[in-house]
């Protein structure tokens, strides 16, 4: 097709799917956080980083594996996410955004740099648990298990999300508090606490993705800071504090990256920047915001 | 007591009720009086603190001081969800209708205090629309019919005292009047009831007490009975 190998263009179709897969649940977590918050939490890619981390201590300090690490890692790094919001973000509620935007950036800085400085800038490799080893011939190119497992799971997560926050109460709550947090707390909901729990929810997805990306990417302090500025370019483009935006636009681009990828190699690390700035001058509420 | 002396079972007893917006004082002193089962209007001019009163009782002022008391308790120093708690439920002016909720959601949205509330059947009996309209997005109902959910959805919760600010504000007569027999049912039910209303024939044919508020503190008190009475009076107060 185009005089391209088609094992190539599906083989970077997977790659793009597979970014696309942690593109999707990091911007979703940003976008969930932005809407009851008003924070860019630009210590979300550290929290993913920490994710990956806690992942690997968990492996190679207590010998606790792959399964048991989907679970515990996201609840061991979202309780310090709500450390960090009681600490640190209660504080700044109400003054202007660009004081959490600091905020979080100068955080996610202390803690790459404090990781850096423990384990260097290398990747540590982290195995693909056994049962996820090998792949499918799908005749037109090759599958791997891992890669097929995280497209699945990603999705799985995206939706039960997006089902908890559209579909359900404590969602309603949510989307309630994110309109007018003063008249839901009237109404005998505690807010704060509200707003604490979606913080550690929010940075719990975005471990869960550093624990998916291990086997991956590798495990790397620098891996958050890396994929950080593309999922805020995801969340642009689909508009602050979107949900189902957060995770079409965040599958989406990883697809047109990888096939950028295929067609003018060059261009495939700056294609979602450009996209950004057409979708900010076309209509700078994002692709699936609301204008407010 | 400066007033309301006669009120032997208060439920809502405001002493003193002083209320900052940020630097702005607006409340210098607010006492008042609402027993149990009554329905008490404050009337007053536009500014006089109306609105801020209602805040104030309901925790959502910047800052208050004072004494507020309910049911016994004093609620001064708590936050907005344990005020609603302690079942007191508010309906603020701007409506609050959620965008982002279905009129169901926004109607099951506040948690019910205390056992007693109204049923989701009795409140759809009394407003038709609502149920008509249950899938509908909250702001695409009318003006009248976001009032009506706005009330609605705090007659579930079980309190037993309702903060109603200007229910009627822009509203068309008809809407109005139905709007007017829907205060009168809740009150026959034996809601009591703290009715904030700028529309002074409308609160006349409703309230056991008034209250005129100036400058954020009451200035005098007229029962139902006198208001024939203190027409001028009134008239001096309120400018109309």
């Amino acid at each position: 097709m185009f005089g391209i190998p088609i094992q190539a263009l599906f083989g970077q179709l997977l790659l793009g799917l597979i970014n696309g897969a942690f593109y999707a649940m990091l911007s979703l977590g940003l976008a969930v956080i932005f809407g009851l918050l008003g924070i860019a939490n630009f210590t979300h890619g550290a929290l993913y980083m920490m994710g990956a981390f806690c992942a690997w201590f968990l492996l190679n300090l207590f010998g606790i594996g792959y399964w048991p690490s989907l679970i515990l890692a996201p609840i061991i790094v979202g309780l310090f996410g709500i450390l960090l919001e009681r600490v640190f973000l209660r504080w700044i509620r109400n003054i202007d955004h660009l004081y959490g935007l600091m905020l979080t950036l100068g955080l996610a800085q202390i803690i790459e740099g404090v990781f850096r400085d423990q384990y260097g800038s290398s990747g540590k490799p982290y195995a693909i648990p056994a049962e996820l080893t090998g792949g499918y011939n799908l005749g037109f190119m090759f599958l791997p298990t891992y890669r097929a497992w995280v497209i699945v799971l990603s999705m799985i997560v995206c939706f039960g999300t997006w089902f908890l926050i559209e579909r359900t109460k404590l969602g309603a709550y949510l989307r309630a508090a994110t309109e007018n947090p003063v008249l839901v707390q009237a109404f005998g909901i505690n807010v704060p606490r509200l707003v604490t729990l979606t913080y550690g929810f929010g940075v719990a997805l975005a471990a869960l993705a550093g624990v998916m990306a291990a086997p991956i990417y590798q495990v790397s302090p620098l891996m958050g800071t890396n994929i950080l500025i593309v999922v805020i370019a995801v969340v642009v483009i689909g508009g602050m504090g979107s949900i189902l935006g957060s995770i079409i636009t965040g599958f989406s681009l990883g697809l047109i990256e990888g096939l950028t990828k295929v067609f003018w190699p060059e261009a495939s690390s700056t294609v979602i920047f450009v996209i950004m700035a057409i979708v900010l001058l076309v209509k700078p509420s994002g692709l699936f915001g609301r204008a407010s | 007591m400066a007033d309301g002396g006669s009120v032997t079972n208060a439920l809502l007893q405001v002493d003193d009720l002083n209320g900052w917006y940020g630097e702005s004082h607006v409340l210098h002193g607010m006492s008042f009086v609402v027993g149990e089962g009554e329905l008490v209007t404050l009337l007053g001019r536009n500014g006089a603190g109306k609105t801020t009163t209602l805040r104030g009782v309901m925790g959502i002022l910047g800052q208050r001081r004072g004494s507020v008391r309910f049911a016994g308790a004093e609620l001064i120093d708590q936050p907005s969800n344990v005020i609603a708690k302690a079942g007191i439920a508010y309906c603020p002016e701007e409506r609050g209708i959620f965008a982002s909720l279905n009129v169901e959601e926004n109607l099951m949205l506040p948690p019910i205090v205390r056992p007693g509330g109204m049923t989701v059947e009795e409140i759809y009996a009394i407003f038709p629309n609502l149920a008509e309209r249950r899938r509908s997005q909250g702001t695409r109902l009318s003006g009248g019919e976001q009032q009506m959910l706005a009330i609605a959805r705090i007659l579930r919760t079980g309190a037993r005292l309702l903060l109603l600010d200007e229910p009627t504000e822009g509203l068309a007569p008809v809407i109005v009047q139905q709007i007017g027999a829907l205060i009168s049912t809740l009150k026959e039910k034996g809601f009591t009831i703290l009715l904030v209303e700028q529309n002074f024939h409308f609160a006349a044919t409703l309230a056991d007490r008034f209250y005129v508020v100036e400058h954020g503190r009451v200035i005098d008190t007229i029962a139902a009975a006198d208001l024939a009475a203190s027409g001028p009076k009134l008239r001096e107060y309120l400018g109309v």
